[in-house]
């Protein structure tokens, strides 16, 4: 089998993978997308490996062993990804990741230092309340 | 044990009793007065000891070098010789009074363990400046004085005037100590030592280049510590102080300082005859203008304030004519009475209830509820004013009789424009003496109008050490003036007749017109109210004096004089008296000279950093603050968009490596 056929299914695969990463919005989704890229590369660097341990500059099969790694790690890291998105649903009754934007940065949420007309404002109608 | 180790000791002791009050203070009450009290006295004891094992013979000399300390060594030494020893015992004498008498006059003050404790720190760093050895070891109990001085002079810290005091009393005294710390670098340059002994042996021997300068610039620190014209300033505000603080400041500690250094230095100052023309015109000028500004004062403690900065002239007079002898003499003399009229000042202000002698004037039979103050002030005002027998005139006269004899012209040792300038001085404010003494005496005791009010007994412990001073004071001068030659110098302190007649005539003369101008202004005081007392006058007499001190300015309008019609200084003074009451506008020449120029350019830096500097620094701190703003706004919080910019990130990479690796 000639390598370009897995180097052209793991690149439809990856791209796939970071379509779902970057437009959807359901946080397991997103996990699942990033299985998807995990997984285009293992196919790569299962594919590379054999052609590579053909023409004989290879015979450690590392490109295996590396794979066996990222299944392993990957396992770990959609255990923990699905805990965390468990827990955010938990307590935020939703796991739309459009709607958690608790980092964000903006006059709405200044630090101490920034003085926007707003904020000064919204302190002093509290002040009167 | 021998000399040496009781010298070491007289210095020692009241040192471990004011670190023993300061740290005992609070937990063990109990044990502040022995502590106040027993170190002084054993000083006086163990002082007394080692003047009667030194009797004048030749110098004790002792020393030890702790560790090398550089080019010139610094030792710790003793230089016990007449002068030294009879200082020191009279310091701790009058120290030994004082803490006595504070007892009494502070009993139920709250500060009373830190009080104690600085007045054995003080007395302890005159002693050490006393039998010093070495012109640094000097200098450390020289400003360990300067500050102890500070803390007393405000210790009563709650009433404005003490703290003004205090600050005025520790920054003019420093302004005479920088001179003075240069002096002192200078001559052990020249001399190679700071050894007294090895200082005075290079003088002798001309290794000393530059005797002018150097003597001029230790005179200004003596004229800060001596309260000599122009630095004199701070000692009649520090009467904001406490009584028994001014009696040790005044009497023993301190002011005498100054003239016991030049004693002990005079040689230095003999190699330079402008120093000693210029000590002359200090001294001259000192002794008459504090005698004028004495006679206008209305606070008791001004009048004798301004009296010890007199009687200090006459001492660097004595000094500026070339005779320690009689500006020692004059010093112990003067310790004695001084310190009586401190203590019984102190006993009359808090029977009066007020130190205003305006309106002490205005009572009768102030006398006769203090009769021990009465008679003790009475024999230290006539030795104050040099009558004969008190001790103060056999002191002023051989002051005098001292200059006399530089007028004549064969002296070697000092120049004679000197002698005339001090002659003349010294007669002069003989007579302004015993004007403002008769005035102090009329006024305080020969009051009419109504009874001065009564505040029960004084306390034993005042009135005792008023006595115990009262003796020396009457007969230090008359029993000491044949035997002191032989404990110093050797020239003879015999009044000679000249000078005698001319100094008890003058002096009985301005005690006779302040009589008459007192006569005739004393019908006025009944037609002019004045007057305010203390509010509490069942306290003891430090609250009675420290609401005194408060009281003074607002009820008279100013702190130094008041609007009183029977003053009999006001008639003498005619219109002088204004500006004699001011002191001579001294402290606005130095606002003027001095204050402002300095708070001016205060502001002006205050100018140049607020609005100059940082304006600086806040356009440094805009423009990371405009970036960080921008930034900011990229920070949605949507996870997505991060990983998006990540990504065109990523490729904007990819296709420059890819470019640069195909050399396009």
């Amino acid at each position: 089998m000639h390598l370009a056929y897995p180097a052209v299914l793991s690149a439809l695969l990856f791209c796939t993978g970071l379509y779902g990463v970057l437009a959807r919005r359901n946080a397991i989704l997103v996990l699942m997308s990033v299985e998807l890229m995990l997984n285009a590369v293992n196919l790569n660097l299962v594919a590379f490996d054999v052609w590579l341990s053909r023409t004989a500059r290879e015979t450690l099969h590392s490109g295996q062993a590396l794979t066996l790694f990222t299944i392993a790690i990957a396992a770990a890291e959609i255990g923990i990804g699905l805990a965390i998105v468990l827990a955010v649903y938990r307590n935020r009754g939703t796991s739309d990741i459009d709607k958690l934007r608790d980092t964000a940065e903006g006059p709405e949420t200044a630090g101490p230092d920034t003085e926007g007309p707003g904020t000064s404002a919204a302190e002093k109608a509290e002040a009167t309340a | 044990m021998t000399t040496t180790t009781l010298a070491v000791l007289v210095p020692l002791l009241p040192f471990l009793g004011a670190a023993a009050g300061l740290l005992l203070g609070r937990t063990a009450p109990g044990f502040v007065r022995p502590l106040a009290v027993l170190p002084p006295l054993a000083s006086l004891v163990l002082a007394a000891l080692v003047a009667v094992r030194q009797g004048g013979d030749a110098a004790v000399d002792a020393r030890t070098e702790l560790t090398p300390t550089g080019s010139v060594p610094i030792e710790l030494a003793l230089h016990i010789d007449g002068f030294a020893a009879l200082v020191a015992v009279l310091v701790a004498f009058v120290a030994a009074c004082v803490q006595i008498y504070s007892t009494g006059y502070l009993r139920d003050d709250p500060r009373y363990p830190s009080y104690a404790a600085l007045v054995s720190l003080f007395t302890s760093a005159m002693l050490l400046v006393v039998y010093s050895g070495d012109l640094m070891v000097l200098l450390v109990g020289w400003e360990v004085m300067g500050i102890c001085s500070y803390f007393l002079v405000g210790h009563y810290w709650e009433t404005p005037e003490a703290r003004a005091a205090s600050l005025k009393a520790f920054l003019v005294t420093k302004l005479g100590d920088v001179p003075f710390l240069i002096g002192l670098f200078a001559l052990a340059a020249d001399a190679g030592s700071f050894r007294l002994t090895r200082v005075l042996g290079a003088v002798a021997s001309g290794a000393v280049d530059h005797p002018t300068p150097i003597a001029l610039l230790l005179l200004a620190g003596v004229a800060g510590k001596s309260a000599q014209f122009p630095l004199h300033t701070w000692l009649p505000d520090a009467m904001a102080g406490p009584t028994p603080v001014s009696a040790l400041i005044h009497a023993a500690t301190m002011v005498a300082a100054g003239v016991y250094f030049i004693a002990r230095l005079l040689p230095l100052f003999q190699a330079s005859r402008a120093a000693m023309v210029v000590l002359a015109v200090m001294a001259a000028v000192t002794m008459a203008g504090s005698a004028l500004a004495a006679l206008a004062q209305d606070d008791i403690k001004r009048v004798l304030a301004y009296s010890t900065v007199g009687q200090l002239g006459y001492m660097t007079g004595a000094l500026a004519v070339g005779d320690r002898g009689a500006a020692v003499f004059h010093l112990l003399t003067h310790g004695a009475f001084k310190a009586l009229l401190f203590l019984a000042a102190g006993v009359i202000i808090h029977a009066a209830g007020t130190n205003s002698l305006a309106a002490m004037s205005r009572m009768r039979g102030l006398r006769d509820r203090i009769p021990d103050a009465y008679w003790t002030m009475t024999v230290a005002l006539l030795a104050l004013a040099a009558i004969p027998p008190f001790s103060g005139f056999f002191s002023k006269e051989s002051v005098l009789g001292a200059a006399e004899h530089v007028t004549a012209g064969h002296t070697e040792h000092a120049p004679g424009a000197a002698g005339w300038i001090v002659l003349a001085a010294g007669l002069l404010t003989a007579l302004l003496t015993a004007a403002y003494a008769t005035r102090l005496w009329l006024l305080a005791f020969r009051g009419r109008g109504a009874e001065a009010p009564d505040h029960g007994r004084q306390p034993l412990t005042m009135t005792v050490v008023l006595w115990v001073l009262a003796v020396p004071s009457l007969a230090l001068g008359g029993l000491a003036y044949r035997s002191l030659p032989g404990w110093f110098d050797g020239r003879d302190l015999t009044p000679t007749l000249l000078t005698s007649i001319l100094g008890t005539g003058l002096a009985v003369v301005g005690g006779l017109l302040t009589y008459g101008a007192w006569q005739r202004t004393t019908a006025l005081a009944a037609r002019t109210p004045l007057g305010a007392v203390a509010a509490h006058p069942e306290g003891d007499a430090g609250l009675v004096e420290a609401e005194a001190i408060a009281t003074h300015q607002p009820a008279y309008g100013d702190i130094a004089h008041a609007p009183d019609p029977a003053d009999p200084g006001r008639l003498l003074l005619g219109p002088l008296h204004r500006t004699a009451a001011a002191g001579f506008h001294l402290d606005a020449v130095y606002t003027a000279l001095f204050v402002r120029p300095v708070q001016a350019g205060a502001s002006l830096v205050r100018f140049l950093d607020r609005e100059v500097v940082d304006t600086y620094v806040r356009a440094a701190a805009a423009l990371p603050r405009l970036l960080g703003a921008a930034v900011r706004r990229t920070q949605t919080g949507n996870v997505q968009t991060y990983v998006s910019a990540l990504l065109a990130g990523t490729v904007v990479l990819a296709v420059a490596v890819l470019l640069v690796a195909t050399g396009a």
